[in-house]
């Protein structure tokens, strides 16, 4: 079986037209893998550009410069180069992201939320609400506020609504960034559980973690991002 | 999923005399893509909505949609009536303003039932019944089906646009800036049910709007035009989340934040 995702020489800035046109390097030769099975953690200070790496795999972030070679669909894709219509089927069926904060939308409730990335790809919607479902619970999410839009719920009721979005699916490949911020003791053990359940099935994941109970019970392999500041590419 | 475009839109200008109405254009869109045009006012994005759905013929370049058959035909190469014909069968086209959309002077059920007779439904009862389905899908209570729109307010309208708009089952829809002038409650509504209607049927649609939040809401896609030329484009969060444009970043810097 093919490396579900190589990362290679990435180099990632921000020019601020705004501010003079300064440019703000992020991130230069990036390079790294991760394996089917396993939980790969992104570590380093905050700044490092760990969410920055995060985001350019998942295409919200342009790339500058190196390939991000995806395994999709059985070939392979540089996502650093792909049209919006392949970054989007990669998205759907190959790349799952949690993200740190839950974009809602209005009047969507919250477990159509959930069910929404099994619908999109293809699932009955009532199959998907009740995965939907158990998700949520197992997550300890009232039962009482299922049926609302998360926009008004508290940051550790969000996070969870977003962790079950995230996990709902069988993406082999699957982005953490800090999924367990705001959330209490119990339910940080049932997103280690989730975890270990998508490890066993073989999923790839790469995270950000600073929770640092959470790092030691997931992680298989620590990648310092400090080791891609853009000052060291020259030594 | 087809691997073929629905519509290709090859290097489209459109000149005012020598003023620029919009430069250049090219991109494809493929079925159940929503693709946003942003940019200010006089930034040529209506202009190019309207060349797109043949309202304006383009100074130059090229559209082709690929029909029903499977062919794809240059559109501005059709007769009139065959343009009037895809108009009001495969496309539907939501302006801002419902009136400009609407007949505000039959009722709301002949608004939405006028489309199915236009392609060709002649049976009163089934008519009857499908306009009430839709004014129930657009969230119209079945007893307002023989007002006129005259009697409903601005957010009720736009929805009737958009059941009159949707009723016969259209490939492509034209949106001009759908959800502006509505009050922000009125457009989250609006905003979710055009969203779920969009999903639900696998519409394309190309959206003009200068409201990002809008476009980061309904379309997976983004051109931001400028003086008449796209600057940049791309998948809608990308650009949202990293502009590159000088002019997309002014943009994204300036939203409100609530």
């Amino acid at each position: 079986m093919p490396t579900p995702l190589v990362v290679s020489d990435v180099a990632k800035s921000f020019t601020m037209h705004l501010r003079d046109g300064i440019k703000l390097p992020v991130v230069a030769g990036v390079s790294f893998s991760i394996r089917a099975g396993e939980c790969t953690v992104l570590g380093g200070p905050s700044g490092a550009g760990k969410s920055s790496i995060l985001k350019m795999l998942y295409g919200n972030y342009a790339v500058d410069e190196g390939q991000i070679i995806v395994n999709h669909e059985d070939g392979l894709i540089d996502l650093a180069n792909a049209s919006p219509r392949t970054v989007l089927a990669v998205r759907r069926q190959t790349i799952g992201y949690v993200s740190q904060f839950l974009r809602t939308v209005p009047r969507v409730s919250a477990l159509d939320v959930v069910a929404e990335p099994l619908v999109e790809r293809g699932e009955n919607r009532e199959t998907a609400r009740g995965k939907a479902r158990a998700l949520l619970a197992q997550l300890n999410l009232p039962e009482k506020l299922w049926a609302l839009p998360p926009a008004t719920f508290s940051g550790g009721e969000q996070q969870r609504v977003n962790i079950a979005r995230g996990f709902i699916t069988e993406h082999p490949i699957l982005l953490l960034d800090e999924p367990t911020a705001s959330l209490d003791a119990t339910n940080r053990d049932v997103v280690i559980e989730l975890i270990a359940a998508k490890k066993a099935a073989g999923v790839a994941l790469l995270g950000i973690f600073h929770d640092h109970d959470v790092r030691e019970a997931v992680a298989d392999r620590i990648i310092d991002v400090t080791a891609f500041a853009p000052g060291k590419l020259a030594a | 999923m087809t691997d073929e475009p629905l519509l290709r839109v090859s290097a489209l200008s459109k000149f005012y005399g020598s003023r620029v109405g919009c430069d250049n254009v090219s991109f494809d869109l493929w079925p159940g893509e929503v693709l946003a045009v942003v940019g200010e006012s006089g930034s040529g994005k209506t202009t190019l909505l309207n060349c797109l759905s043949t309202r304006l013929l383009p100074s130059s370049g090229t559209a082709s949609y690929r029909m029903r058959d499977g062919q794809f035909r240059e559109l501005y190469r059709m007769s009139e009536a065959e343009r009037r014909f895809l108009m009001r069968t495969d496309w539907g086209f939501v302006h801002q303003n419902p009136a400009d959309g609407l007949r505000m002077t039959v009722s709301a059920g002949a608004n939405v039932g006028e489309r199915l007779m236009a392609v060709g439904d002649r049976h009163y009862g089934k008519i009857r019944a499908t306009a009430v389905d839709w004014l129930s899908r657009v969230e119209i209570e079945e007893d307002r089906i023989d007002d006129e729109p005259r009697a409903f307010s601005g957010g009720m309208r736009q929805r009737l646009q958009i059941a009159r708009n949707l009723v016969t089952g259209p490939r492509l829809v034209f949106m001009d800036e759908p959800t502006g002038g509505l009050d922000v409650s009125v457009q989250a509504r609006l905003l979710d049910l055009l969203r779920g209607l969009v999903t639900d049927l696998g519409l394309a649609a190309i959206v003009v709007t200068h409201d990002l939040a809008v476009a980061r809401l309904l379309s997976q896609r983004m051109m931001v035009m400028k003086d008449g030329r796209v600057v940049e484009s791309g998948l809608t969060d990308r650009v949202l989340d990293d502009p590159r444009a000088p002019y997309t970043q002014l943009l994204v810097s300036s939203i409100l934040q609530v």
